[in-house]
């Protein structure tokens, strides 16, 4: 009678003993770090070209993203290069702050922070980088800038895809801050100014 | 008296077993737990081999190329833009134009293949993590990817437990720096005292009531 009560009892935790597997085996899921969808950059079995971001069919652009008679997109109004900022950006110092910032990261390198052309690549490449403080630049309208940071022009490519338009204004005017530095009349400086410059600062 | 089936010493075996399977128990416990915070499973500070043997330090340290050339779209989208071949023929197409090593980028330029790099930082699926906020809120890039200007090939920094995210967004105030000083690798989070960073902290808008710490912040 004993024998057999415990028997019971035994077999009874003996038909429950896969249950600490379980704990084992739902450690092992990990379907939900790999989820099957595509996140960016990564690699496509589905298309051909392998690339799960499709580079957009050549020239289209997303809706409403890009008006061609909008001097912003363009640079040029009716068809002639664009000689001050477009109506939908406003020249205060937050504008040409943030050009600073984008001409420092995506102009310098070939340019130079003063944008003499001795940037570091001009440095060590064997190409001629023009400064943009020669009489031909100073002179050139605002939207040249614009037009060949979209359009890229001799060796330098274009930035179209890296600098959005109103970044591409931005540095436009910047750049012509940095041409007023390189250029300044004195003058234009104040008798404060004046002192600042005689001090060497 | 009946013989003794065990020896005199089996208590003190029975005891030293005893103790020694505690042992194993434990000792198991904190190898594993050893073994999931170390490089051999986080692969923090493992470089990994790359089909172009690209280098930040080279890049960045020495050729002072803002992170932003590259990362373009770190400012504005979720991911930090990882560059087109595109970009890297902006300069190689007028320096290094002959190297072997950068064959590959030429050839992917000429015929349109990207070149397929080895990802280093691999967020689960289900943890939507978005750069543009956490650079617009003053959140340098080497609080998660260490100081990648001293590295050749790229490593992960961090191994990107939750606990970890967590501990930036319990106190914001322990890991933030000014916005200008995001791209800036050399960095010390000690430049600023704790109040000043309470006050960044203030100034940028982060919530400090617990909403950052809520699942669906990151869990959506």
């Amino acid at each position: 009678m004993v024998n057999s009560v415990r028997k019971s009892f035994f077999t009874r935790v003996a038909r429950l003993a896969w249950l600490p597997l379980c704990l084992l085996l739902v450690a092992c899921h990990v379907d939900m770090y790999d989820q099957p969808k595509y996140k960016p950059n990564d690699v496509s079995s589905f298309f051909p070209d392998g690339r799960a971001m499709q580079p957009p069919p050549a020239n289209t652009v997303p809706l409403n993203s890009y008006n061609p008679a909008s001097p912003l997109m363009t640079g040029r109004i009716e068809g002639q290069l664009a000689d001050q900022l477009p109506p939908e950006l406003k020249l205060d110092a937050a504008l040409l702050a943030h050009g600073q910032s984008r001409y420092n990261a995506f102009c310098a390198p070939c340019h130079g922070l003063v944008g003499d052309g001795q940037g570091v690549i001009a440095y060590r490449g064997p190409l001629t980088v023009p400064s943009l403080h020669s009489d031909r630049l100073r002179n050139a309208q605002l939207g040249y800038f614009f037009d060949v940071i979209t359009n890229g022009i001799g060796k330098m490519y274009s930035y179209a895809s890296r600098i959005p338009p109103e970044d591409r204004w931005a540095i436009a005017a910047y750049i012509r801050a940095l041409q007023l530095s390189q250029n300044a009349d004195v003058a234009l400086l104040s008798e404060a100014e004046l002192q600042q410059v005689r001090a060497g600062r | 008296m009946s013989a003794q089936i065990f020896p005199r010493n089996a208590n003190a075996i029975f005891l030293a077993s005893l103790f020694g399977l505690v042992m194993l128990i434990v000792g198991t416990i904190a190898a594993m737990v050893g073994f999931y915070l170390s490089p051999w499973y986080t692969d923090v500070g493992i470089a990994k081999a790359q089909p172009v043997p690209f280098s930040h330090k080279h890049h960045v340290s020495e050729l002072k190329i803002d992170c932003r050339y590259c990362h373009a779209t770190v400012e504005k989208a979720a991911t930090a833009g990882f560059p087109a071949t595109e970009t890297c023929m902006s300069c190689h197409s007028q320096v290094w134009t002959t190297s072997p090593l950068l064959e590959v980028v030429r050839t992917s330029y000429q015929t349109g293949d990207p070149v397929v790099w080895n990802r280093i930082y691999d967020l689960p699926d289900f943890v939507y993590f978005n750069h543009s906020i956490h650079v617009a809120k003053g959140i340098g890039c080497s609080s998660c990817h260490g100081r990648i200007d001293q590295q050749h090939l790229a490593a992960k920094a961090q191994p990107l437990y939750m606990g970890w995210c967590l501990g930036c967004h319990r106190a914001p105030e322990d890991y933030i720096r000014p916005r200008e000083e995001v791209f800036n690798m050399e960095w010390d989070v000690n430049a600023l005292s704790l109040a000043e960073r309470q006050q960044l902290v203030v100034e940028y808008q982060i919530p400090t009531d617990g909403r950052l710490t809520n699942c669906f912040v990151c869990h959506r």
